[in-house]
């Protein structure tokens, strides 16, 4: 039990050897539990891609369909709706929705759509994920006089347009989300996948 | 007979010579400051509401179903079916609400006495870290009876992690383990509320007293009593913690349960405070409820989330409000611990940083939607007086920081003379 003739370096290194294989071993096991978080293959599997008859919405209708758990709402807007989309321009955020995230490519246009009518688009407010309600009559509006059509956030007052693009001032800080879609035919939406995109 | 037991006394004692020693430092030979006041309740009061919390969950558990299927039913089943199923959970949310009630006082307590500062920096830090624990808590446990009000609110405050740059959506989906709050999410909830926060909070609250008990109590004095001493070492100013304050906080319990038989037998929702009304609606991921708010104990900082038209900022200043708290026995310069020998300035700032905390509250409640009409006419533009009202308190909330700094390292503060002993008012 000596304690003369120590070897210092031979013991910091072997301290300092072990702390690392050890603290090494304790990362590996981390990542197991840390990606048992991540959406399982059954939630995964549920957020495959959803097919939404259009047949039967009219006009200034909205239908309102589940995807990954989130309303998709698919709006057929008027004519008098689209004409709203230049006059409501210069009190946007984003009016030629540049923030790419928002949307996919084919739908960084003028309308955010494919085909000028069909608007969709997540109806999931991007201030704090509520759900804004669909106000489509163009008329003056207790939180905005000027209303022109589009959807309000009853959560914390945030305002889009009918293409929704988000309005200055709200705290929504970016547009509603346009997931990739695409036309199965004039009557089906295909939601999840875009154009020329495989399942 | 007697003999037996002090032969199984002895029997232990023998084999573990340590438990006695530590009995009398922690109870009876702990020696606290006489001149304790009604402030000093709510420390007591917060180990017993936990005791509360530990066993009525414990019993919640035996009959609740965790999963997006089950969850809601299983509630409802323990309000109906249960024989007296209504009563542990009502006790069980009732005591939520007290737990944060007198962690409030207790930490305002802690704020006034100057308890927070050398030599109790930890043990504020503790309790600091005590109240985090408690806050994601509270959030979960309020997720898990899976009403309309627990989905949309899991959503909005998981979200708030989405502000973070770069990370934040992957980090967003990692936590709801789906794309949306759903069975997955629930379930995790589950296991924390249940299990993983439970301990951390039991570790913390035993590091929280035994580091309290190193260093020894604070008083509305703010004076140390260690300082004076007897011949015995026991300081002139304490008294045993075992019988004499053991006997005064349980005349506290007694109020304090009444009050909450109170609410729990006659109020148990306290008018949609402790439990609000959207919650008793069925999860909907299809439908908000018309206006997402926290319960009451969250609203001081949901408002200033809101009152921020920016969610970036909105969120970093939520968590800047809470951070800045513990920082505070290092904000503050001054040498006088208590209200009662600190300055005039100190007084103010701290009345005006209580009162703000409360209007938030009352914002983020969505009171100030109720109010304004009434006060500036039904035309009011209640979104924008709300927030620029809403500066007005964000600037006081974090001047209260800046002001206590500034006013106590630059030698503005004017304090009276400390005493040297307690003093046993009249």
């Amino acid at each position: 039990m000596a304690n003369e003739g120590v070897d210092h370096g031979r013991r910091r290194f072997l301290t300092a050897t072990t702390a690392v294989v050890g603290g090494a071993g304790v990362v590996a096991v981390a990542v197991p539990f840390i990606k048992s978080w991540e959406p399982s293959a059954r939630a995964k599997n549920a957020g495959a891609p959803v097919l939404a008859d259009i047949s039967k919405v009219e006009p200034g209708q909205r239908l309102s369909v589940l995807w990954r758990g989130q309303p998709v709402w698919i709006v057929n807007r008027t004519p008098a709706l689209l004409a709203t989309l230049a006059q409501v321009k210069d009190r946007l955020r984003d009016p030629d929705s540049k923030v790419a995230d928002q949307q996919p490519k084919y739908a960084q246009n003028e309308t955010r759509s494919i085909k000028p009518e069909w608007l969709v688009v997540v109806g999931i407010c991007t201030h704090l994920g509520c759900s804004p309600e669909f106000v489509p009559e163009i008329k003056p509006e207790p939180f905005d006089p000027e209303w022109k059509g589009g959807f309000f956030c009853p959560c914390h007052k945030s305002r889009y347009d009918i293409a929704g693009r988000v309005f200055q001032g709200v705290p929504a800080p970016m547009n509603l989300v346009v997931p990739p879609y695409q036309f199965v035919s004039d009557k089906q939406i295909l939601i999840g996948v875009g154009p020329g995109e495989k399942a | 007979m007697a003999n037996v037991f002090t032969r199984i006394g002895d029997w232990v004692t023998e084999r573990a010579p340590g438990m006695m020693p530590a009995y009398r430092k922690h109870m009876t030979e702990y020696y606290a400051p006489k001149n304790f006041n009604f402030w000093y309740y709510f420390g007591s009061l917060a180990l017993l509401v936990l005791v509360n919390q530990i066993v009525t969950g414990i019993f919640l558990t035996m009959f609740y179903k965790p999963g997006a299927a089950t969850a809601f039913a299983s509630v409802e089943y323990i309000m109906r079916d249960v024989d007296w199923g209504w009563l542990i959970r009502y006790m069980h949310s009732t005591g939520a609400s007290m737990f944060f009630l007198v962690v409030y006082l207790h930490m305002f307590r802690g704020l006034m006495y100057g308890s927070y500062k050398k030599p109790r920096e930890l043990v504020w830090l503790l309790g600091m870290l005590i109240f985090l624990a408690l806050m994601a808590e509270g959030f979960m446990g309020y997720v898990l009876p899976w009403g309309n009000m627990s989905f949309w609110g899991a959503k909005v405050i998981i979200s708030l992690f989405g502000a973070i740059p770069w990370i934040g959506d992957t980090l967003v989906q990692w936590i709801m383990g789906d794309y949306n709050p759903a069975d997955a999410t629930l379930n995790r909830f589950f296991a924390l509320h249940v299990i993983a926060l439970p301990l951390v909070l039991l570790l913390l609250v035993v590091l929280h007293i035994a580091a309290l008990h190193e260093v020894g109590s604070n008083n509305p004095d703010g004076v140390e009593i260690k300082k004076k001493k007897d011949a015995n070492g026991v300081p002139l100013d304490g008294i045993r913690f075992h019988p004499y304050y053991t006997v005064k906080d349980l005349f506290g319990v007694g109020f304090f349960l009444i009050l909450c038989a109170f609410i729990i037998f006659f109020q148990p929702t306290l008018g949609g405070w402790f439990l609000e009304p959207d919650n008793f609606i069925p999860a909907n991921e299809l439908v908000t409820p018309a206006e997402i708010k926290p319960v009451w104990y969250f609203t001081p900082f949901y408002a200033i989330l809101r009152v921020i038209p920016s969610k970036g900022l909105g969120v970093l200043a939520m968590f800047a409000s809470i951070i800045l708290l513990f920082l505070v026995p290092w904000l503050d310069r001054g040498a006088v611990k208590s209200i009662r020998y600190r300055g005039r300035g100190f007084k103010i700032a701290l009345g005006l940083f209580a009162v703000t905390f409360l209007l938030f509250g009352a914002i983020g409640a969505g009171k100030s939607a109720e109010w304004i009409p009434a006060i500036f006419g039904a035309n009011a533009d209640v979104s924008g007086i709300e927030m620029h009202f809403g500066w007005f308190l964000l600037a006081i909330y974090f001047g209260f920081f800046a002001f206590l700094y500034v006013y106590t390292a630059f030698g503005y503060e004017k304090t009276k003379p400390v005493p040297d002993r307690v003093t046993t008012h009249a």
